[in-house]
C-alpha cells in the first residue's frame, strides 16, 4: 500500500497536493469538487487589502459626488443599508467553504498597511482557516528604497502577524531575493511555519496598436517548475520551514520532482484552470502508478531525496550548473 | 410621552407620518416634494412597517395623473393611500381629484406647495398650486414650519377618516420642505391615539368589492347632477369643526395647541396681519416683537383654508381689529383680489357684527421663495397704520411699474442676540452643504441646543455655488427667512472673492474664515480691495486655512468639508473644541461607516489635521504692512465685474446682477414682460471653473474633429482659414496647415475658450492620436489654466473673429468638417463631462441655423434655459435655435404644435405667392415655391430668393392701394425658408410622462424630429428609475436594483414603418452618430433618435463616458442601428444594425459603473441574479435585431 500522505504546517495532509490560490476557490462547490478530486487541501484566494480600500473609496466618491449642490438633485443614489466593503465577504465565504469540506482550507491575505495585516489575519484566523498565506507581492518603484528597508517590513510583518495569531503561517516569497537562503532563514526565524516558493506576479503587457500598458494573464507550464524547484532543493535541507512548491506543477512527474526537491506539498492552479478540477484525480493516479512502477512505499521516502545535501553533485544547483549547461549548448553549434 | 428632539426638514417630517399611516403610496418625482417619496420608498424598501404592522406598498408612476388614478383606485377598494406632489404634479392629479372628493373618500396628499410656471419655470414654494385646486372640494391644511408639517400630517391624516373629505396638507416648498429644523417627534402611540380603527373599518367597508358589490361613478343626466352635488353639502360643514376637536385631542396628548385660525399678538390688537404657510411664523415672530415694544398688531394664521369656517375666522379675529392685510402667495392676475383676501372678504361680509367692519387690503408677497422678512412684515404692519393704506401691495419687490411695492427698512431686525448666525459660501462639489446638515445635527444633540438650516443653490449643475444659512442658540428658531447679519462667515472658495461680496452677510465685528491657498502672512495682498475694505471697516476677526492642500495630503482631492468644518467648531460654534471634534469624529464614523474603514480613517486624519493648519490673520498688522507695499506702487486687485465690459446692455443691467447674486435687486420694469429673453448670454458669463485646460498641439493633431465634437461645452473650436485672416494674430495664437482636401493651401486653429472650459477632460479621452515618442502625450492635452488664462482668452477673441464657416460650403458627412461649423449651443451650466450636451451642440452645427426646439422639462431644460444666462446662440448672420419649454408631459405635442404652424404658414405664404404671381413676377414665385431646400446651398439660395421678395413686397407695399395680403405675405415671408422642428428631452419624458404624447406625435407622420437623451434615469430630480433604466441597474425607486428590461422605444417606433429610428451613442461610433443626424433631418416625416447619454448619475468617472458609451455597445447593452424607410423604395437595406454581436460581457460594463456595482456590494446574490438575467436578454435582443436583418434581406430576395 503505497502511502501518500505528507505533513505541511504541521497540517497532516492526504497527499502532497494541494489546489493554490485561485478564482476557483471563488465558488464554494468548486472547492467541494476539489475535495472529491483528491485534493489534500485548498489556499483561498487572496484577501487583497488594497482592492478593499480602493472600492471602498470608489464607493464613497460616486456616492458623494454632484450631491448637495444643486437643489433639485441632492442626492443621485438611494441609500442601501450595507456594503459589503469591509473583509466580511471574504470571511463568509471562507466560513461557508470551511463548512462545505473537510480537507484543510488556508487563507490567503494580500495585505499593504502593517495594522491591516495583522487585523485581517487575526479575522481569518477566527472565520476558520486551518493556516494563513502570507502573500507578499510589494513591487518596489522608489529608487531611494533600499532592499534592507523593504527586506526589514516584510519581516516585521510576519512577527507582527506571528505574533497575533495561533494558526501555523507560510509566507509566498517572491522569487527576486538578492540572497534568498538568508532571506529564507530570516522569514522562519521570524515564526513562519512554511516557505510557498513562488509567487507568480502578472506582467503588464504593451499593445503596439493601441500603444497602450495592458494587464496580462498566463497559466504556467511544467517549464516553470524549475526556478522553484532548484531553490526548494537548495533550501529545503538548511531552513527550518515546510516548503511548498508553487508555479509550474501540472503533472505527477511535476509532483515527484517538487517532493524529491524537499517540498511537502505540491501547489498547482493553472493546470486547473486549464483542464478543470478532475485533474488532481489523473496526477493522483499517474503519482501512484509511477511510485509503484518505481517501487517507492510514500511520499515521505522520497521528500528531500534529490535535494542539495542529497544528491552526489550539491554544484549541481551552483553556479556550474550553469556553466555546464552553457557549454553543452556550445557543444550543439555547428 | 414625546421623544427627544430630533433634526428634520419638512418633507421628511411629513412623510414620516403619511409612510406610518398608508397601506399604498403612488410616486412620482417632482420638485420640491420629491424627498418626500424617496423617504417612503427607501423606507419601505428596508421593510420599515406602517401603523398596523405591514409595510406600505410603494409604487412609481409614470406621472402624478398616474399617480392620483392610482391612488384612486386604491381608495375605491378601500386601502389607506397616500402620494406626495407639488405645482405642476398637483394640476395633473386635478381630475381624479374632483372624483375622490366628490365621493367623499378619506385620503390625505402631502404637497411641498411650488409656483406653477407661467412666464417662466420656478422649482421655488409659493401657493399657486394650491390655489389652483382649491375649488376641488379637497381640505387644504397649511403648515408653516417643520413641526407643523409633522404635526398637521396626523392631524389631517385623522380627521379624513372622519370626515370623509380628502386632505392636502401643504407647506411651503424649500421654505419648509427643505428646512432643517428640530422637531419633537410623534411617536407610534400618538398616532395609534389619533387614529380611530374604526373609522378605518368603515373607509374599507365602503369600498368597491365583488362580495358585495355597487356602482360608483355613474354619469348624471340634468335631472339629478346638481342635487347630488349638493347633498355632499353636510360633510363640508362638519368638517372644520372634526379638524378643530382633532387639533383638540393632538393638544391633549402633546400639549401643542392648534387652531384652525390661529390668532397671535395684542389682544387689543387694531392691525392684523391675515397669512398662511411659513409666512405666518415671520409675521407672528415680528408682531410679538412689536407687541412687546407696545404696538397693537397681530397675526393670524390660516390652518385650514378649505373648507373655509366664516364662524372660526371670525371667532379667532380680534373685536378690536380695525385694519387687516391679507397676504397671498400667489398671483392670480385680473382677478379682483388674490383667493385668501377674498375669502377674508366674504367672511368679514357674512359677518352679524354690529361693529363697522375693519377695513382690508391685500398684498402679494414671497412668490417663488422670494424672502418674506420681519422688516418686510413691520412695512405690512406699518402701511395699515396709515390712513389710505396702499390696496394690491406687494413687498420683497421694487414694482416701478405700477408702484404697488412697500418700502421697507431692510436694516430693521428681530433676531434673538442669543442666536448665534453663521453663513457658509460653499462650491457643490465641494461638500459644504452636507457637513452643515451634520454640523446642525451634531449641534441639535447638545442639551438645550436648538438649530436650523437652510441652503441656497444656484442654478448650475457644475460649478455652482451654494450658500448655507445655519441658526443656532438656546431657544428654538422660527425664523424662515435667510440670514443678514451674521457673526461668522466661511468662504470655502478663495475665488469667490473674486466675483462676488461674501461678507455682504457679515455683522460687525463678525468671524471671517476663508480657504485659501495663502498663509496668515500673505493672503491680505490677495484680497480684491473691496474684501479689504469690507474687513477693515466691519472689525472682522480673519482666519486662513489652506483646506484644499490639508485635503489634498490626506488623498481627499476637493472635498474639504470635514476640515472647514472642523474649523468651525473651533472658531465659530461656540462649542467646546474637544468636545465638538468628538463629536464630529462620531458622526464620520455614523456617516461613512458604511463606506469602509478606510474612507472613515481618511477623515478622521483630516480633522486632526486641521487645527494646526488654521491661523488667525492679524488684520491690523498684514493691512499696515500691505497698504506700504501699495504706496511703492504695488497694484491692487478689484472685484471682477460679473460681465465683460462688451456684454450688451441688457446683460449688463438685467443678467449681471443675476450672476452675482443681486438678483433680488432688480425692479420689475427691467424683466421682459412675456418671460422672453435674448439668446447667446452664456458667453459673457465667464465661469472659470477648470482648474485645467486642454491645449492643442499643432505639430501631432491630425485634424480629425473628435476632441471638438465630443466636447460637451463647445469650448474646442476649429476653423481653416485663409493666411491672411491671421494678421494681427498674438503671437501666441497657433496654427497649423490645414489638411482639408477641399481647402488646400489654408491655414487650420483648433482654440479651446480657457474661461468657458470645465475641465472635464472627455477631449483627451476622445483625441486618437499618441506621441511616439511619448505615448502618454496626445495632440491635445491638458494644462494648468491659471498660467494660461490671459493669454488665451487673448487667443480666443481672437479667433472669434476668423471667418467661420458658412452653411453649404462643405460635405457634412464627416466629424472633421462637421466640425468646423459654428456650434449654435455653447457653455451650458450642464454638469462637466455631460453625456447630453454633444448630442444638442451637433445638432445646432448642422441644423441651428433653421431649428425651432420644443424641450421637455429636465435636464435639458435646466442647462438649456434656466437663468441667468441661456446657451443657445446665434451665428454670424443672426440666426439660430429658437427654443422654448412647455411642460414636462407635452413636449412632443408641443413640438408638433410648431411643426403645424410652420406648415401651415409655408402653405398660406406660398397661396399668397401664387395669388399674386402676376404682381411679383411668374418666375420669382415659380423659384419661390418650387425651391429644392433639401440642401444647406438650396436653403441659402431660398433665403436669398425671400430677401428679393421683400424687397419687391415693400415696393409694392408702398403704392396706394396695395393689396392688404400683400401685407400678409410680408409677415410670411420667412415662412417660406425651411425649418426644421426638433423635440429634445431625457428618458424620464420619452418613455414615461411623455410617452402617450409622443407616440402619437410620431404616428401623426408629420416632419418633426425628435432627440431622447436618454440617461436611463430622472436626472434632474435626482437619479429616479424611468422605464428607461435598465435591468439590475440601481436607482432611487428601485434600490434593489431594476428587476424588469428597459422599454425598447426604438423597437415600439420602428413598428409604425414610417418613422425614422436611430439608437446611437456618439463615444461608441461617432460617424454613425452623425449619420444618424443628417438622416434624421433629411427624412421627410418624423425621426426618432435615442442617444446614450452617460451621467453623473451612473456613478462612472465622467472622463471616461466616452469608453463607457463603448462599453455599452460592446457588450450588447445598448446597439447601435439605423431604420430608414425612406430607404424602402430603393435597393438598400431600410434597416442597419451599426453595431458588432456582443463581444464583451455584461459584467466588464456594469462593473465601472456605481449604479451596478452598489448591488454587487449591497445584495451579492441578487447582483449575480440580475446580471444572469440582463445578460440572457441581451442575448435574446441580439437575436432580435439580427431577424429583423435577416427578414429584410429575405424580403429584398
Amino acid at each position: 500500500m503505497i502511502d501518500l500522505s505528507t505533513t505541511y504546517l504541521g497540517l497532516r495532509l492526504k497527499n502532497p497536493l494541494v489546489a493554490s490560490a485561485s478564482p476557483l476557490s471563488k465558488k464554494v462547490a468548486n472547492a467541494q469538487r476539489l475535495e472529491e478530486a483528491g485534493a489534500a487541501a485548498l489556499v483561498m484566494y487572496s484577501l487583497f487589502e488594497e482592492q478593499i480600500i480602493n472600492e471602498s473609496h470608489a464607493l464613497d466618491h460616486y456616492l458623494s459626488r454632484g450631491t448637495e449642490s444643486f437643489a433639485e438633485a441632492l442626492s443621485y443614489y438611494p441609500d442601501l443599508p450595507h456594503y459589503n466593503l469591509e473583509p466580511d465577504q471574504y470571511l463568509e465565504h471562507l466560513h461557508r467553504i470551511k463548512q462545505a469540506v473537510s480537507i484543510p482550507v488556508i487563507g490567503s491575505l494580500n495585505g499593504v498597511s502593517p495594522g491591516h495585516w495583522v487585523e485581517y489575519a487575526h479575522k481569518i484566523e477566527q472565520a476558520g482557516a486551518d493556516a494563513l498565506e502570507l502573500n507578499i507581492y510589494y513591487l518596489p518603484t522608489d529608487p531611494y528604497l533600499n532592499s534592507a528597508e523593504l527586506e526589514e517590513i516584510y519581516l516585521t510583518l510576519v512577527r507582527e502577524v506571528r505574533a497575533q495569531i495561533r494558526i501555523p503561517i507560510a509566507v509566498k516569497l517572491s522569487p527576486f531575493f538578492t540572497a534568498l537562503p538568508y532571506m529564507a532563514r530570516r522569514f522562519a526565524n521570524s515564526g513562519a511555519n512554511g516557505l510557498v516558493l513562488f509567487n507568480r506576479f502578472y506582467q503588464p503587457d504593451l499593445d503596439l496598436e493601441q500603444l497602450e500598458v495592458v494587464p496580462t494573464v498566463h497559466l504556467s507550464t511544467s517549464h516553470d517548475l524549475l526556478v522553484p524547484l532548484r531553490w526548494i532543493a537548495i533550501l529545503s535541507g538548511q531552513i527550518a520551514a515546510d516548503f511548498a512548491l508553487s508555479g509550474g506543477v501540472h503533472t505527477a512527474q511535476d509532483t515527484l520532482k517538487a517532493m524529491m526537491a524537499g517540498a511537502k506539498v505540491a501547489m498547482m492552479a493553472s493546470t486547473l484552470l486549464a483542464n478543470g478540477i478532475g485533474r488532481v484525480t489523473d496526477i493522483l493516479r499517474d503519482l501512484r502508478s509511477w511510485m509503484e512502477e518505481h517501487e517507492y512505499v510514500s511520499i515521505e521516502q522520497m521528500q528531500g531525496s534529490m535535494n542539495q545535501h542529497a544528491v552526489a553533485e550539491p554544484a549541481a544547483f551552483e553556479r556550474a550548473n550553469y556553466m555546464r549547461a552553457l557549454n553543452t549548448f556550445d557543444n550543439r553549434l555547428p | 410621552m414625546l421623544h427627544p428632539w430630533v433634526t428634520l426638514d419638512g418633507n421628511e417630517a411629513a412623510a414620516s407620518i403619511a409612510h406610518r399611516l398608508s397601506e399604498v403610496i403612488a410616486i412620482y418625482p417632482i420638485t420640491p416634494s420629491t424627498p418626500m417619496g424617496e423617504f417612503a420608498d427607501s423606507w419601505s424598501a428596508a421593510n420599515q412597517p406602517n401603523l398596523w404592522g405591514s409595510v406600505p406598498l410603494v409604487i412609481e408612476m409614470q406621472s402624478e395623473g398616474g399617480a392620483a388614478g392610482a391612488i384612486h383606485g386604491a381608495l375605491q377598494t378601500g386601502a389607506l393611500a397616500t402620494t406626495f406632489t407639488a405645482s405642476q404634479g398637483l394640476l395633473l392629479m386635478i381630475p381624479n381629484m374632483y372624483k375622490i372628493a366628490g365621493e367623499l373618500t378619506a385620503t390625505v396628499i402631502h404637497v411641498a406647495s411650488r409656483a406653477i410656471a407661467a412666464q417662466g419655470l420656478s422649482i421655488f414654494g409659493d401657493h399657486a398650486d394650491i390655489m389652483a385646486v382649491r375649488a376641488t372640494g379637497w381640505a387644504l391644511l397649511s403648515s408653516s414650519n417643520v413641526q407643523e408639517a409633522h404635526d398637521m400630517a396626523l392631524i389631517a391624516h385623522a380627521a379624513t377618516l372622519q370626515a370623509r373629505v380628502p386632505f392636502i396638507h401643504f407647506f411651503d416648498g424649500y421654505r419648509t420642505s427643505h428646512e432643517l429644523n428640530m422637531v419633537e417627534p410623534l411617536s407610534d402611540d400618538i398616532l395609534r391615539a389619533m387614529i380611530d380603527d374604526n373609522l378605518i373599518h368603515a373607509h374599507r367597508a365602503r369600498a368597491l368589492s365583488p362580495d358585495h358589490p355597487i356602482i360608483r361613478g355613474t354619469a348624471q343626466n340634468p335631472d339629478v347632477y346638481f342635487q347630488a352635488r349638493e347633498s355632499v353639502n353636510p360633510y363640508y360643514i362638519a368638517c372644520p369643526q372634526i379638524v378643530q376637536q382633532t387639533m383638540d385631542q393632538l393638544a391633549g396628548l402633546i400639549g401643542r395647541q392648534y387652531r384652525l385660525f390661529e390668532y397671535t399678538g395684542a389682544p387689543d390688537a387694531e392691525r392684523v396681519i391675515v397669512v398662511m404657510g411659513s409666512g405666518a411664523e415671520a409675521a407672528r415672530e415680528t408682531a410679538n416683537y412689536l407687541v412687546a415694544h407696545g404696538e397693537r398688531v397681530g397675526v393670524l394664521t390660516v390652518h385650514l383654508y378649505r373648507p373655509f369656517s366664516v364662524e372660526h375666522f371670525l371667532k379667532a379675529l380680534p373685536a378690536t381689529t380695525q385694519a387687516i392685510a391679507v397676504l397671498d402667495r400667489t398671483k392670480e392676475p385680473g382677478s379682483a383680489g388674490e383667493p385668501l383676501y377674498l375669502d377674508v372678504l366674504a367672511a368679514l361680509n357674512e359677518s352679524d357684527s354690529n361693529v363697522r367692519p375693519p377695513r382690508v387690503i391685500a398684498g402679494r408677497y414671497g412668490l417663488s421663495s422670494k424672502e418674506f422678512t420681519p422688516a418686510m412684515v413691520k412695512a405690512i404692519f406699518d402701511e395699515l397704520g396709515q390712513p389710505r393704506p396702499k390696496q394690491h401691495f406687494m413687498v420683497g419687490i421694487d414694482d416701478d411699474v405700477t408702484h404697488l411695492s412697500l418700502a421697507y427698512d431692510p436694516s430693521f431686525s428681530i433676531e434673538d442676540p442669543a442666536i448665534m448666525q453663521c453663513v457658509f459660501w460653499g462650491l457643490g462639489a465641494d461638500g459644504t452643504v452636507g457637513a452643515n446638515k451634520d454640523s446642525i445635527k451634531i449641534i441639535g444633540e447638545s442639551p438645550d441646543t436648538y438649530a436650523q438650516g437652510y441652503f441656497v443653490y444656484d442654478s448650475k449643475k457644475s460649478g455652482s455655488v451654494t450658500v448655507s444659512h445655519v441658526r443656532f442658540g438656546p431657544h428654538p428658531i422660527r425664523a424662515p427667512y435667510l440670514i443678514s447679519q451674521a457673526q461668522f462667515v466661511a468662504c470655502h472658495q478663495f475665488t469667490f472673492l473674486e466675483r462676488i461680496d461674501v461678507l455682504r452677510y457679515a455683522a460687525h465685528g463678525a468671524t471671517f474664515l476663508l480657504n485659501t491657498p495663502y498663509g496668515p502672512q500673505d493672503v491680505w495682498p490677495q484680497l480684491p480691495a473691496e474684501v479689504q475694505q469690507e474687513i477693515r471697516d466691519k472689525q472682522l476677526r480673519f482666519f486662513v486655512i489652506d483646506a484644499n492642500k490639508v485635503a489634498q495630503d490626506q488623498g481627499m482631492g476637493g472635498r474639504i468639508n470635514r476640515i472647514m468644518q472642523t474649523c468651525f467648531f473651533a472658531i465659530g460654534s461656540g462649542v467646546p473644541r474637544d468636545e465638538a471634534i468628538d463629536k464630529i469624529k462620531h458622526s464620520i464614523e455614523k456617516t461613512y461607516g458604511k463606506r469602509g474603514a478606510s474612507v472613515v480613517r481618511q477623515n478622521l486624519a483630516a480633522v486632526d489635521q486641521t487645527l494646526e493648519n488654521l491661523y488667525e490673520v492679524d488684520v491690523a498688522q498684514v493691512a499696515t504692512a500691505a497698504n506700504s507695499v501699495l504706496l511703492n506702487g504695488a497694484p491692487g486687485s478689484v472685484r471682477r465685474p460679473a460681465v465683460p465690459e462688451a456684454a450688451p446692455q441688457f446683460v449688463k443691467q438685467v443678467l449681471a446682477p443675476m450672476i452675482v447674486g443681486d438678483g433680488d435687486s432688480l425692479p420689475v420694469s427691467l424683466l421682459p414682460v412675456d418671460g422672453t429673453y435674448p439668446t447667446g448670454t452664456s458667453q459673457w458669463e465667464k465661469r472659470n471653473l477648470a482648474l485645467e485646460i486642454p491645449v492643442w498641439d499643432a505639430d501631432l493633431c491630425i485634424q480629425c474633429g473628435k476632441c471638438s465634437f465630443v466636447c460637451p461645452h463647445a469650448v474646442i473650436r476649429t476653423k481653416v482659414y485663409p493666411a491672411e485672416a491671421l494678421e494681427g494674430a498674438p503671437a501666441t495664437f497657433h496654427t497649423a496647415e490645414a489638411r482639408f482636401k477641399e481647402f488646400p493651401g489654408m491655414h487650420y486653429t483648433l482654440q479651446v475658450s480657457p474661461e468657458d472650459c470645465t475641465g472635464c477632460g472627455l477631449c483627451i479621452e476622445a483625441c486618437p492620436v499618441k506621441d511616439k515618442r511619448h505615448v502618454g502625450r496626445k495632440a491635445i492635452n491638458m494644462a494648468p489654466q491659471p498660467p494660461l488664462r490671459e493669454q488665451e482668452r487673448t487667443n480666443w477673441e481672437f479667433f472669434l473673429q476668423v471667418p467661420d464657416q458658412q452653411p453649404g460650403q462643405l460635405n457634412l458627412g464627416t466629424i472633421k468638417n462637421s466640425q468646423l461649423m459654428i456650434p449654435l449651443f455653447e457653455f451650458s451650466g450642464a454638469c462637466s463631462g455631460c453625456g447630453e450636451t454633444p448630442y444638442i451642440k451637433l445638432a445646432t452645427q448642422l441644423f441651428g441655423d433653421r431649428m425651432v426646439i420644443a424641450n421637455a422639462t429636465g435636464c435639458s431644460s435646466i442647462y438649456g434655459g434656466n437663468l441667468p444666462t441661456t446657451p443657445y446662440t446665434v451665428n454670424g448672420v443672426g440666426r439660430g435655435p429658437a427654443w422654448s419649454n412647455s411642460l414636462f408631459e407635452d413636449n412632443a405635442e408641443f413640438g408638433l404644435g410648431m411643426r403645424l404652424t410652420i406648415d401651415k404658414q409655408h402653405e398660406y405664404a406660398q397661396e399668397l405667392l401664387h395669388h399674386n404671381a402676376n404682381l411679383l413676377g411668374q418666375d420669382l414665385v415659380t423659384a419661390l415655391t418650387s425651391a429644392d431646400q433639401t440642401t444647406d446651398a438650396g436653403i441659402a439660395a431660398q433665403r436669398e430668393r425671400v430677401v428679393l421678395l421683400k424687397q419687391q413686397l415693400q415696393v409694392a407695399l408702398a403704392q396706394p392701394g396695395a393689396p392688404s395680403e400683400l401685407h400678409n405675405l410680408f409677415s410670411l415671408s420667412d415662412a417660406l425658408v425651411r425649418k426644421s422642428v426638433w423635440i429634445i428631452g431625457g428618458d424620464g419624458w420619452a418613455y414615461d410622462i411623455g410617452f402617450g404624447g409622443l407616440d402619437h406625435v410620431l404616428a401623426s407622420g408629420r416632419n418633426v424630429k425628435v432627440l431622447v437623451l436618454d440617461t436611463e434615469v430622472y436626472s434632474n430630480t435626482g437619479g429616479q428609475s424611468s422605464k428607461a433604466t435598465p435591468l439590475a441597474a440601481v436607482a432611487k425607486f428601485a434600490a434593489r436594483g431594476k428587476a424588469l428590461p428597459k422599454k425598447d422605444l426604438g423597437l415600439l417606433a420602428m413598428a409604425y414603418g414610417n418613422i425614422y429610428v436611430a439608437r446611437i451613442a456618439m463615444g461608441a461610433d461617432d460617424q454613425q452618430t452623425l449619420r444618424a443626424f443628417v438622416e434624421a433631418e433629411a427624412y421627410n416625416g418624423p425621426a426618432l433618435i435615442i442617444a446614450y447619454s452617460h451621467c453623473i448619475a451612473h456613478g462612472i468617472d465622467m472622463r471616461k463616458g466616452l469608453e463607457q458609451q463603448k462599453l455599452a455597445v460592446q457588450s450588447g447593452a445598448w446597439p447601435l442601428y439605423r431604420y430608414n424607410p425612406g430607404l424602402a423604395s430603393t435597393a438598400q437595406a431600410t434597416f442597419i444594425l451599426d453595431s458588432k454581436p456582443p463581444s464583451v460581457p455584461l459584467a466588464q460594463y456594469f462593473g465601472n459603473e456605481t449604479r451596478f456595482r452598489m448591488l454587487a456590494m449591497s445584495d451579492p446574490q441578487r447582483a449575480e441574479e440580475l446580471l444572469h438575467l440582463a445578460q440572457a436578454q441581451v442575448a435574446s435582443r441580439w437575436h432580435s435585431l439580427e431577424q429583423l436583418v435577416a427578414q429584410q434581406h429575405g424580403g429584398a430576395a
